[in-house]
């Protein structure tokens, strides 16, 4: 290799920029990159950047291409980027493709024998023969493998200005406990580091520098997150069928409970069942939550398919329950490792005949956590199925955050009326009487000792006295009553965060993933074009007054949301026809995140 | 015919040694045609419980759909039903098992609801051993939906309107048998004695146990050449053994012969005895069962009793080691860890 192959001048002129640019990294699957990634994620959060990590992963376990895209900005804008600013080629099969995504003026760095240089002119190529440095670190040809990706970190950290000192911290951490592995790692990125300082001349247009803006803050899935908040949100049952993007929402569970929730003498205060499918993962979650459990399970678009006819159930029976939909690309089998918003229309009215859901929609991993916490306070103060509308993207992906605030208000577990209480009411009392006003009955749970305590459960129509009923007016009162029930849960689930800008014409919606990609937008409109838009992030359905309010009060929406149809936007204009024509649509559909220069791009083309 | 059962004792208190009495275990009036079976197994449930004295109100009673699953509402009205969804009772059981496990729960299906939609969380169930009296009323049919074969309709019996069903029965006894279920009987809704003794037993077990019973449907399928009418059932039951059962809390010497007997301790201290017929049948072996089930079926003939039997077999809450009390009203103290557990994730997250 001669030094001019080496630092192919790139004849574009970029500004140069600290700490803000994105990483792109080309593995094959299951070639063990995800630990490199990790490391170099982690490294960059330690100097005090804010970053975020997303993997681009196939349905497959090993030989298709993968992709991790890493984003630091000084400012915290970590939502996805599309333009890549640093390259690193690592598979043959989407070299060329690589190459060619990239703007002018970015860098490429590559595997030696991939000759990514000969696609362009107008880029900075860094060539490494990573097999040969592996092979100087290990002779273990299986290791070498894995030793190859450290290798990459090593070069991109000498090129880029990241510490080895955050970096060993970070391999710590990723292989805790396994002190040989570590040394091995670190070995490969020494080896990494040497090469770039001794062979690759510096670069000066993206650098990493050391600040202050991640101290104290956590990195962290939403997947995890979700089941940190199941934990500390007293759920005791837990089922689950394995689909991702969900699948690790209740392994992280099953971790977290056997730390956390197993008693001095081994006993444990939860149990989780793997369930033959989606059907019965459901048929449980409502079996607990009627016999008193606070009870969870966590699917994807096609699991919610097959709960469907429970969830009717849960909603005329008035059982609780907490269903997690980590939405990946549908309809059918779908891009099962992409992420989407595709569920919505599906879940709100999940089930046959008139059925009308609560969801919660959370747009952070401090969110996925209180919600998960919430959710269940919900179902058991609703008595009925509560949906989370999380998504590939929040719940895979690695999100900076504030550490979680310990829940503070008590777990709440509704109306239910116990020995004493029934004593009181000699007995007295109806399953599905609204005493209250509010549309939400009390209930017994099975086991309590008193012979008034008992009553019928069932799918079929039912009176007041949860007797058996097909009487026309036992029908009309029970559903009537059911749609209070849905208007005051109004009241109670999280209301939409607004940030009016004064004098603003126009403003944003937009829900779960797309929060940092709006947020972003809203900037660029006002930095590039002048342009003050509000922003409106629902957190739930119903939707509440604020939501109407808000587009009432601006001359144009636009409906940001991450599915073909505009989902959102169309239930929005059910309940608000007047407003209808207002409200526009942003649609993001490709499987991979949204990005706020697609938002920008879209919206500009309709104001600017 | 020998008799079914073996007698232990001659007559029923007014009360039991709870101090309730029958009717505290009575359920609402049926809707079920007049003579139909699921009534007459409805009336053993309501005995069986009573004579156990078994708490009401610690007891659950669940079910899928069809003539089978409105049943529950014909018995103990003190415990609380659930009439779930088409085939997926044992999921909602399970649930509920799951949450409280101090629970007696009673699952009632059909046919239908268990061979056919319901196969698969059948056989869920029995795999995982989730604690729970599944019974199975058997009729061959399809009741509610106006007589269409079942998955369980004898290969060659003819419906009312003179269709010959060609398919292959499911014998869920034998598919109970195959998964590894610990307790398995075949009852006849028309042989009142045996059938009360198999739920007592049922009671007495920690585990699911599979009760399959033939319950004669009078409108649709007891007709000249159906298999699972009461004439042709009265004529083909044979009996592996005549059954007898002593419950924990009494101490009763039956009087048999020596080798005569059988005898299990069941997991409550109850003593299920077993007179031989025939042969000597182990009911813990679960091969001499899938053979006698497999010969009486090439006979025609139903064999009804224990089948199978291992009460020593754990349950799946004893498998997840969970808490003794019910989980659902455990105290916050207990499912909401503290202060601390949460700053150290966070730490490890930092």
């Amino acid at each position: 290799m001669t030094e001019q192959a080496a630092t192919l001048e790139a004849p574009v002129a970029r500004a140069a920029s600290v700490n803000d640019l994105t990483i792109h990294v080309a593995t094959v699957n299951g070639s063990g990159s995800q630990s490199s990634n990790n490391v170099l994620m982690r490294a960059i959060f330690q100097m005090g950047i804010p970053v975020s990590g997303k993997n681009l992963f196939p349905s497959n376990i090993a030989g298709l291409p993968t992709w991790f895209t890493i984003r630091a900005n000084k400012d915290g804008w970590v939502g996805r980027k599309k333009e890549v600013d640093f390259m690193i080629c690592m598979n043959a099969q989407t070299a060329k493709d690589d190459v060619m995504a990239l703007d002018p003026g970015a860098i490429c760095m590559y595997d030696e024998p991939l000759n990514c240089a000969q696609y362009r002119d107008d880029l900075r190529f860094y060539p490494v023969p990573f097999a040969k440095l592996a092979a100087e670190v290990s002779d273990d040809s299986r290791l070498r493998k894995l030793l190859t990706n450290m290798v990459y970190v090593g070069v991109a950290a000498e090129l880029l200005g990241i510490e080895r000192a955050e970096l060993e911290v970070a391999l710590d951490k990723q292989f805790k406990g396994k002190k040989k592995a570590a040394e091995l790692n670190v070995a490969a990125i020494d080896k990494g580091l040497e090469f770039a300082k001794a062979n690759l001349s510096p670069q000066s247009l993206f650098r990493l520098e050391r600040m202050n803006e991640t101290a104290g803050k956590i990195i962290i899935d939403g997947n995890s997150a979700a089941a940190l908040g199941a934990v500390f949100g007293g759920v005791t049952v837990v089922t689950w069928y394995p689909i991702t993007p969900s699948s690790s929402l209740c392994e992280a569970i099953i971790g977290y409970a056997k730390r956390f929730r197993v008693e001095p003498d081994g006993k444990a205060t939860f149990a989780i069942v793997q369930a033959e499918d989606e059907l019965a993962a459901v048929g449980m979650v409502l079996g607990a939550g009627w016999a008193g459990a606070r009870s969870m399970t966590a699917t994807s678009g096609p699991g919610i398919s097959l709960m469907s006819e429970f969830a009717g159930l849960g909603y005329f029976a008035e059982i609780p329950g907490v269903i997690w939909d980590i939405q990946r690309v549908g309809p059918s089998t779908g891009l099962p490792t992409r992420t989407a918003q595709g569920d919505i229309l599906e879940v709100a009215t999940l089930s046959h005949g008139d059925t009308q859901h609560i969801a919660l929609i959370p747009g952070s991993v401090a969110e996925c956590f209180e919600f998960a916490i919430q959710a269940l306070d919900l179902a058991e103060i609703f008595q009925t199925p509560i949906f989370v509308l999380s998504d590939l993207d929040l719940g895979m992906n690695n999100w900076m955050s504030e550490p979680f605030a310990y829940p503070e208000a008590p777990i709440r577990r509704g109306k239910v009326l116990s020995q004493e209480k029934l004593e009181e009411l000699k007995g007295q009392w109806g399953r599905y009487a609204d005493v209250d006003g509010d549309g939400i009955p009390y209930r017994t749970l099975p086991g309590t000792e008193h012979p008034m305590a008992s009553y019928f459960t069932r799918g079929s129509g039912h009176d007041a006295q949860a007797r058996y009923s097909e009487r026309p007016a036992d029908y009309v009162a029970t559903v009537d009553r059911l749609k209070k029930k849905y208007a005051t849960a109004k009241q109670y689930v999280p209301r939409p965060e607004v940030d009016r800008k004064p004098g603003a014409k126009i403003g944003y919606i937009a829900f779960g993933s797309s929060h940092l990609a709006t947020l972003e937008s809203q900037q660029q409109m006002k930095r590039e074009k002048g342009i003050d838009v509000s922003y409106l992030r629902l957190r739930a359905l119903p939707f509440t007054d604020e939501v109407f309010e808000f587009i009432r009060t601006h001359d144009r929406i636009y409906v940001i949301e991450q599915n073909r149809d505009g989902q959102m936007c169309d239930l929005l204009r059910l309940e608000l026809a007047e407003e209808a024509l207002k409200l526009r649509k942003v649609l993001h559909y490709d499987g991979l995140p949204i990005d706020a220069r697609f938002v920008t791009d879209v919206v500009c083309e309709l104001e600017c | 015919m020998a008799e079914s059962t073996l007698k232990t004792k001659s007559e029923a208190p007014k009360e039991n040694r709870l101090g309730l009495k029958p009717a505290d275990y009575q359920g609402g009036k049926s809707t079920l045609c007049a003579g139909c079976g699921h009534d007459a197994i409805s009336n053993q449930i309501v005995r069986a419980f009573y004579e156990m004295g078994v708490n009401p109100d610690k007891v659950i009673k669940l079910s899928g759909i069809g003539c089978s699953s409105k049943t529950p509402a014909y018995f103990l009205s003190r415990a609380h039903g659930f009439n779930a969804v088409h085939g997926r009772m044992p999921a909602v059981a399970t649930g509920a098992v799951l949450a409280n496990r101090t629970l007696v729960s009673v699952g009632v299906s059909g046919d239908g609801d268990t061979a056919s939609i319901g196969l698969g969380q059948f056989m869920h169930m029995i795999r995982r051993n989730v604690p729970t009296i599944y019974i199975i009323e058997n009729n061959g049919v399809y009741g509610l939906t106006k007589g269409q074969f079942s998955a369980t309709a004898d290969e060659g019996s003819k419906l009312k309107t003179g269709v010959v069903n060609d398919l292959h029965p499911m014998d869920l006894c034998a598919l109970a048998v195959e998964l590894g279920c610990g307790f398995v009987a075949r009852g006849f809704a028309g042989d009142p004695k045996q059938m009360v003794n198999i739920l007592k037993a049922a009671i007495a077990h920690n585990g699911l146990c599979v009760i399959d019973v033939v319950s004669p449907c009078v409108t649709f399928n007891n007709h000249e050449g159906s298999t699972k009418g009461y004439q042709y059932s009265k004529e083909h039951q044979e009996l592996l053994h005549q059954i007898g059962f002593v419950p924990s809390f009494e101490q009763i010497e039956v009087e048999v012969g020596p080798g005569e007997v059988k005898e299990v301790e069941m997991h409550d201290g109850s003593r299920v005895l077993l007179r031989r017929l025939e042969e000597d049948y182990d009911p813990a072996n679960a091969i001499q069962a899938l053979q006698r089930l497999h010969e009486a079926h090439d006979r025609g003939e139903i064999l009804t009793g224990l089948v199978h039997l291992r009460p020593e077999k754990e349950s799946f809450m004893d498998l997840l080691h969970v808490v003794d009390e019910p989980l659902a009203t455990l105290p916050a103290e207990r499912t909401r860890p503290g202060r601390a557990a949460l700053e150290q994730i966070m730490k490890e997250l930092m």
